[in-house]
C-alpha cells in the first residue's frame, strides 16, 4: 500500500484532497461503501498517469475529479441505478461484503439467532403454567397472567442485553434478583377478591412499568451515568412501542385468519389458537421486536418523532379550542368518576409527544417554530390539568380514597411536575436562556421518578389499602 | 466534434459489453479502451461509467470481482458472461441494421455533403 506512506508534503496534501473527496462522496445513500472503493481507484489511476504526463499532483487531481464528473451529477446517476438504496433497508445478517466487514456480520446472524432462541424460551416460559393447571384463555387463570405478563416477556429482554452488552457480572445478578424478587412477592400477596381486586389490577398495571427500569439498566450495560444512554434507551422503548403494536396488528390477522380457514374445512381451532397461538405469540413477538428496533436502529427513520412532528400540532390545536369552548360557554370540567383517568392520559400523551420530539431534536439547534408549537401544546395541557385537578380537588371529599383513585391522583401529580418543569425549561430555551441539554437531563433524570413512583403502587398500595 | 448524450447513452451498453468480450477488464482501463477507439472523439465522463457497468451487471450480462491490483489497490474487476455475449450479439445486429439503414439514406445524400465536412448549404428560398 504505497499510497499510504506519504513521501513528500504534496503527496501528503493530495492524500487529503483526495479524503475530502471520498468523504464528500460517501455522504451520498445511493453510493455505497464498495462503490467509493471503486471511484476512488479509478480516481488514483487517473491522478498518476497525469503526473506520469507531467502534471503537478494538485492539477492532475484537479483534471481527474473533473473528468470523473461533479458529485452531484454521479449522485443522481447512481441513484438512477440503485433507487432501491434510497430506501433504506432492513439488512439482517448478509451485508457484509458491502458495508461492513465479515464479522460483522457474522455478529449480526450471531445476534438473531440469540434473539430468536430467547423469543422461543420467552414463549415456552408462558406455557409452562399451563401444566400446573393454570391454562392462558381460561377465566380461573385470568388474574394470574394478568399480574405475571412482565415476566414473560422482561427478563428475555434483559437477557438479551445483558448478552449482547456485555452486563457486568454483578449487574446481571443484581438484575436477575430483582425480578425474581419481584416475582415472588406480588404472588404472594393476598388480593382479595381473587379477581378484580382494585389493587390487583394497579400492580398488574405498574410492575411493567418499574421493571422497565431494570431492562433499562440491562441496555445501558450497567451504565446509567450519561444522559445519552438514558435518552438512548428512550428513544428505543419508543419504537419497540410501535414494533409491537405493528406486529400485533399482523398476528392479529394472522389470528383470525387461521381460525377462518380452518372453519371452512369444518375444524374449530379456537382453543388452539388462545392458547397457544396468542400467548407465545406475544411473549416471542415483544422479544422479537426488541431486537428488530436493535438491528435496524440507524437504517430505519425513527417512526415516533415522525409521529410526534404530525400529532403535537393537532394535539395542541384541540386543547386550545376546548380551553376557548371551555371559557366561552361557561361550561366547568365535571368531576366525574372517569374524569381523573381522561386527564391522565391526557398528560401521558402529551409527554409522549414532548419526550420524543426532545429525543429527536438536534441538541444544537436554535429554537424553531416547532419549538414554540411543542411550547404551547405542553402549557394548554396543563392549563387544562389544573382546571381539572381544581375541580376534583373541591370534591375529593366526597369521593373517599379508593386505591385507583389515590393512583390516579398520584400519576396526574407526577407527569404534572414534569411539565410544569418542562415548561419553566423549554420557555428558557426558547427566549436563548438555557441549552436544549437541560431539557434532556430533566427528562432523563426523570426516568427514576416514573419508576420509583410506579414501584410504589405496585408494592406499596396493596398493604396500605389491605389487598383489595 | 462532440457526440449528441443519447447517442452516448445508447451506444454505452454494447461498447462496454464487446471491450469486456475482448477480455476482462475494470472501469479506468475500459474508459482508456473507449478513447482509443473512437480517437477521442466518444468523451465520457468518467464516474457515469459505473452506473452502466452495475446496471449491466444486475442484468446478469458481466459479473465483478474485487482482486488487488499490481499497485496494490484493491480493484473491481469485471468479466462478461453467457447472458452477456448472447445480449451483445443482440445489440450488434440492432446496431448493424440501424447503421445500415442510415449508410443507405447518406449515400443518397452524399451529393449535397461537402466531403471535407463542411456543412450542407442551407436552401435557398426565394
Amino acid at each position: 500500500m504505497n499510497e499510504k506512506a506519504p513521501k513528500n508534503p504534496s503527496m501528503d496534501s493530495l492524500e487529503k484532497q483526495i479524503d475530502a473527496w471520498r468523504a464528500h462522496l460517501t455522504k451520498s445513500r445511493a453510493i455505497s461503501g464498495s462503490d467509493v472503493r471503486e471511484l476512488e481507484d479509478h480516481l488514483r489511476e487517473q491522478i498518476a498517469s497525469l503526473t506520469a504526463q507531467g502534471l503537478s499532483e494538485d492539477e492532475a487531481f484537479l483534471v481527474a475529479v473533473k473528468r470523473m464528473g461533479a458529485i452531484d451529477d454521479l449522485t443522481r446517476e447512481f441513484a438512477r441505478e440503485h433507487s432501491e438504496r434510497l430506501w433504506k433497508q432492513l439488512v439482517l445478517s448478509r451485508e457484509g461484503g458491502d458495508r461492513g466487514t465479515e464479522s460483522a456480520a457474522t455478529n449480526g446472524s450471531r445476534k438473531m439467532w440469540v434473539a430468536i432462541g430467547l423469543a422461543v424460551l420467552a414463549g415456552i416460559a408462558i406455557k409452562i403454567p399451563a401444566l400446573f393447571g393454570m391454562p392462558f384463555a381460561e377465566n380461573k387463570s385470568e388474574a394470574f397472567y394478568q399480574l405475571n405478563m412482565g415476566f414473560f416477556i422482561l427478563p428475555f429482554i434483559a437477557a438479551y442485553f445483558a448478552l449482547d452488552r456485555p452486563l457486568p457480572k454483578s449487574a446481571t445478578l443484581w438484575l436477575a434478583a430483582v425480578f425474581v424478587l419481584s416475582a415472588i412477592v406480588v404472588n404472594a400477596f393476598p388480593f382479595y377478591p381473587t379477581r378484580g381486586a382494585h389493587t390487583h389490577f394497579l400492580t398488574s398495571l405498574h410492575l411493567p412499568i418499574a421493571l422497565w427500569l431494570g431492562v433499562g439498566m440491562a441496555y445501558v450495560g450497567g451504565r446509567w451515568r450519561g444522559n445519552d444512554r438514558r435518552m438512548d434507551f428512550v428513544r428505543f422503548t419508543g419504537e419497540l412501542f410501535i414494533y409491537c403494536v405493528l406486529i400485533a396488528l399482523g398476528g392479529g390477522v394472522l389470528t383470525a385468519l387461521t381460525i377462518q380457514l380452518f372453519k371452512a374445512i369444518g375444524i374449530n381451532v379456537e382453543p388452539l389458537a388462545q392458547n397457544w397461538i396468542v400467548p407465545c405469540g406475544i411473549a416471542g413477538a415483544a422479544v422479537i421486536a426488541m431486537w428488530l428496533v436493535e438491528a435496524k436502529q440507524s437504517v430505519i427513520e425513527n417512526m415516533a418523532p415522525v409521529l410526534t412532528r404530525i400529532f403535537a400540532p393537532l394535539f395542541g390545536l384541540m386543547l386550545i379550542t376546548f380551553v376557548m369552548t371551555m371559557v366561552l360557554t361557561g361550561r366547568g370540567i365535571g368531576a366525574d368518576r372517569e374524569i381523573l383517568i381522561a386527564f391522565d392520559l391526557l398528560l401521558v400523551v402529551v409527554f409522549g409527544l414532548l419526550l420524543y420530539s426532545i429525543s429527536a431534536r438536534d441538541f444544537l439547534a436554535p429554537p424553531g417554530l416547532f419549538d414554540w408549537i411543542q411550547l404551547i401544546l405542553v402549557v394548554t395541557a396543563l392549563v387544562v390539568d389544573v382546571l381539572a385537578l381544581w375541580a376534583i380537588a373541591t370534591r375529593i371529599s366526597e369521593f373517599g380514597f379508593t386505591p385507583n383513585r389515590v393512583a390516579a391522583l398520584g400519576e396526574n401529580i407526577v407527569l404534572l411536575i414534569n411539565l410544569a418543569v418542562s415548561v419553566v425549561l423549554y420557555a428558557r430555551f426558547v427566549r436563548g436562556g438555557v441549552a436544549f441539554s437541560r431539557l434532556c437531563n430533566w427528562q432523563t433524570f426523570y426516568l427514576y421518578v416514573f419508576a420509583a413512583w410506579a414501584a410504589v403502587v405496585a408494592f406499596i398500595f396493596p398493604l396500605i389499602f389491605g389487598f383489595v | 466534434m462532440s457526440i449528441n448524450k443519447d447517442l452516448v447513452a445508447a451506444s454505452s451498453t454494447p461498447l462496454v459489453l464487446a471491450i469486456l468480450a475482448e477480455g476482462d477488464s475494470y472501469g479506468y482501463a475500459i474508459l482508456k479502451r473507449v478513447r482509443e477507439l473512437s480517437g477521442g472523439e466518444l468523451e465520457w465522463t468518467d464516474g457515469m461509467l459505473y452506473p452502466v457497468l452495475h446496471r449491466l451487471e444486475r442484468a446478469g450480462h458481466i459479473e465483478s470481482q474485487w482482486d488487488t491490483a499490481e499497485s496494490g489497490r484493491r480493484r473491481k474487476y469485471y468479466r462478461i458472461t453467457e447472458a452477456g455475449r448472447k445480449h451483445l450479439t443482440d445489440e450488434r445486429r440492432q446496431w448493424k441494421s440501424v447503421d445500415k439503414t442510415l449508410r443507405n439514406i447518406w449515400s443518397g445524400l452524399s451529393e449535397s455533403t461537402s466531403s471535407d465536412g463542411h456543412p450542407i448549404p442551407l436552401p435557398q428560398w426565394s
